[in-house]
């Protein structure tokens, strides 16, 4: 491909009122913290995993476990919405389809950062992947099939904006079903371990799938409304139906997604494994509590419901809001999940061991978050700033 | 079609499904369904990879051994005397770091009561080199996997991609992150240091001053191993049975 021929598609793409003192200024910043966020985790190659991250024996995944699922997990959603709009036209959010492929796009790269540091040899991942899979593996699945569907969207994003729309249709379809089968896998990882009575069970790649579809529109409703805060416009009547058709999903998975954790947790108290019981009353009433009640149940589900009811599903400033809580008590659910899992040890009754073993993420393992956050940030504001007409369609094409 | 006969019928309008259909259909869910039930009974009364006669125990059943040699150990758990021995000649032997995290073998203690009498309990622990071992299944580079001649769970430390899964899912933690190796690492009843030299025994056992620790081949019925599990009124356990790993490492009291 010529350059002229990419200086065109950015001239129609590009939108050019984002180009300001301001946008860059944001974008730089955001820029400084991807080095120096991803920089400790890169660090952890040079001085040690071990002396970078508070990982033990006994608590061998933390933090950036779950940053990874929390970011996998919404790009999932963000990417079934969009096929959904894409596959069966008509539907009301198909108008703001092309910003969430971008922005599923993205969340994955969010992901890909954040576990890239987390793993001690990546290097030898991406050789031996290939060269020794292992077909019972989770891990290898849910590697081997996010990176065909990041591969997938990242064509199907070319066709966006080329204006190929059959190979957009068609590559979004294989990587929806590449995202929905990669998130089952990544339930899987934790649901498949007999060891974890916590995370042992077919309810968790269901209870995943419900996260994908509550963090997509979280993320659909917010991303939206953060795209048009920055331009300082209105949005069209069109792209505010969009909007409120995913505000209205946000409801809907907000409330089944609330049954969901709800039933999960009062399994563990009717019988079952001791270990699964204890590492559920590390969020009733242990270390987790204050995680679980304040952010997790208040922050990110009851006050977005409030929110979302008092926004008539018409407010979309307030849903926003709600979907921007949603997305807090879905990180820190995340995070719950692993830790109440690995808390508890498997050797109780012997060697004095405490109910629960101690685990607070290292500064680097915060500073690796806040680099992820800032790549899904930055992503943000660079597809604003170069597809931005893409994303503001007139139609549906 | 019998228009007469139909011209009776409740007219149910287009907007639903008619109530024939709808049975229909429910008929046709119950018969595959049934179909679905009846194949699995069926095939219970044919279970090819039954286990034994006694469901409870957790001895392999004779000839459920899939390896040329089928290695395990035995505890004789009461006789252990916390001398640490064992540690020292795994280390050793091994090459095990002396850090806190780092171990392939280890002694769990705890107090216990009996008879009124306060008393302390040790229990050896290590790798259970499991029939069906989480660590193996999950690797997404088969990393770890069982030796096919010894059913011995080895590393290949090159391919470990250091993802900690096979730690999160053993259930004994038997697994460690070695900074030496930059892999995880483990027991692996000495297969390279002593076994691969012709030794019959691992370190660990080998340096137990008070018979503790009794390993050999499974399979082969003139081993001691094999006449202790298969003492009759000896009551034999293994550690966290519920995770279904089937260990190979077994718990009596001598």
């Amino acid at each position: 491909m010529t350059k002229n021929s990419i200086a065109d598609i950015f001239a129609q793409t590009e939108d050019t009122r984002l180009a300001t003192p301001g946008m860059n200024r944001a974008t730089i910043i955001c820029l400084v913290i991807i080095v120096l966020g991803l920089g400790c985790g890169v660090a952890s190659f040079i001085f040690g995993h071990e002396n970078v991250y508070n990982y033990t024996r006994d608590v061998p995944w933390g933090m950036l476990i779950s940053t990874y699922a929390f970011w996998a997990i919404t790009s999932t959603g963000l990417c079934i919405y969009a096929a959904i709009s894409h596959l069966f036209g008509g539907t009301r959010m198909a108008i703001v389809s092309n910003r969430m492929v971008w922005m599923s796009i993205i969340c994955i790269l969010g992901a890909f950062a954040t576990i890239g540091v987390e793993i001690a040899s990546p290097h030898r991942m991406i050789i031996y992947n290939i060269l020794s899979p292992n077909p019972t593996s989770n891990i290898w699945w849910m590697g081997t099939l996010y990176g065909m569907a990041v591969g997938c969207m990242i064509v199907e994003f070319f066709g966006i904006v080329t204006g190929l729309a059959r190979i957009a249709v068609i590559l979004g379809t294989i990587g929806a079903v590449a995202e929905v089968l990669a998130n089952s896998c990544l339930g899987g990882v934790f649901a498949t371990l007999p060891a974890r009575p916590y995370w042992y069970g077919g309810q968790l790649p269901i209870y995943f799938l419900t996260a994908a579809f509550l963090s997509g529109a979280a993320a659909t409703v917010l991303f939206n409304h953060l795209a048009y805060k920055i331009r300082g416009t209105e949005m069209s009547e069109a792209v505010k139906d969009g909007v409120k058709s995913a505000g209205k999903a946000m409801a809907l998975v907000l409330v089944l997604y609330t049954v969901a954790t709800f039933w999960r947790l009062i399994m563990y108290f009717v019988g079952g494994a001791e270990l699964g019981r204890i590492a559920a009353d590390a969020l009733i009433s242990g270390p987790l509590s204050i995680n679980f009640w304040v952010l997790e149940v208040a922050i990110g589900l009851v006050l977005p419901l409030l929110l979302i009811m008092l926004s008539r599903l018409r407010n979309i400033g307030m849903m926003a809001l709600a979907g921007f809580l949603i997305l807090i008590g879905q990180f820190v659910a995340r995070y719950d999940l692993v830790a109440a899992g690995l808390l508890v040890p498997g050797t109780l009754g012997w060697d004095n061991v405490p109910t629960y073993f101690d685990y607070v993420p290292s500064f680097a393992e915060f500073a690796v978050v806040l680099g992820s956050v800032a790549v899904v940030a930055f992503g943000f504001l660079m597809g604003e700033r170069l597809f931005g007409k893409t994303f503001d369609q007139k139609e549906h094409h | 079609m019998n228009v007469e006969e139909l011209e009776k019928e409740k007219n149910e309008g287009v907007n639903s499904i008619p109530s024939t259909e709808r049975r229909n259909f429910l008929k046709m869910g119950l018969a595959v369904t049934g179909v679905f039930l009846g194949g699995t009974v069926l095939s219970l009364t044919s279970v090819k990879t039954a286990r034994g006669g006694n469901a409870d125990s957790v001895i392999p059943a004779e000839g459920q051994y899939p390896y040329t040699k089928h290695y395990g150990m035995v505890m004789r758990q009461n006789n252990c005397i916390d001398c640490e021995k064992c540690l020292d000649a795994c280390r050793e032997t091994n090459h095990v770091p002396l850090e806190h995290d780092a171990w392939r073998t280890n002694i769990q203690e705890r107090l216990t009561t009996v008879d009124g009498v306060e008393k302390r309990e040790f229990r050896p622990i290590l790798c259970n080199h499991c029939n069906r071992p989480p660590c193996v299944r999950v690797c997404p580079t088969k990393a770890t996997y069982k030796d096919p001649e010894t059913g011995i769970v080895v590393m290949d430390y090159k391919k470990c991609i250091g993802c900690k899964t096979c730690m999160a899912a053993c259930p004994y933690n038997a697994r460690y992150f070695s900074h030496d190796k930059y892999a995880i690492d483990k027991c692996n009843f000495c297969l390279d240091t002593r076994l691969a030299a012709g030794e019959k025994d691992t370190a660990c056992a080998a340096a137990c001053p008070a018979d503790v620790r009794i390993f050999g081949d499974i399979k082969d019925t003139s081993t001691r191993i094999y006449k202790l599990l298969h003492e009759p009124d000896k009551k034999i356990w293994v550690i966290r049975p519920e995770c279904g790993a089937l260990p190979n490492v077994f718990y009596m009291n001598a």
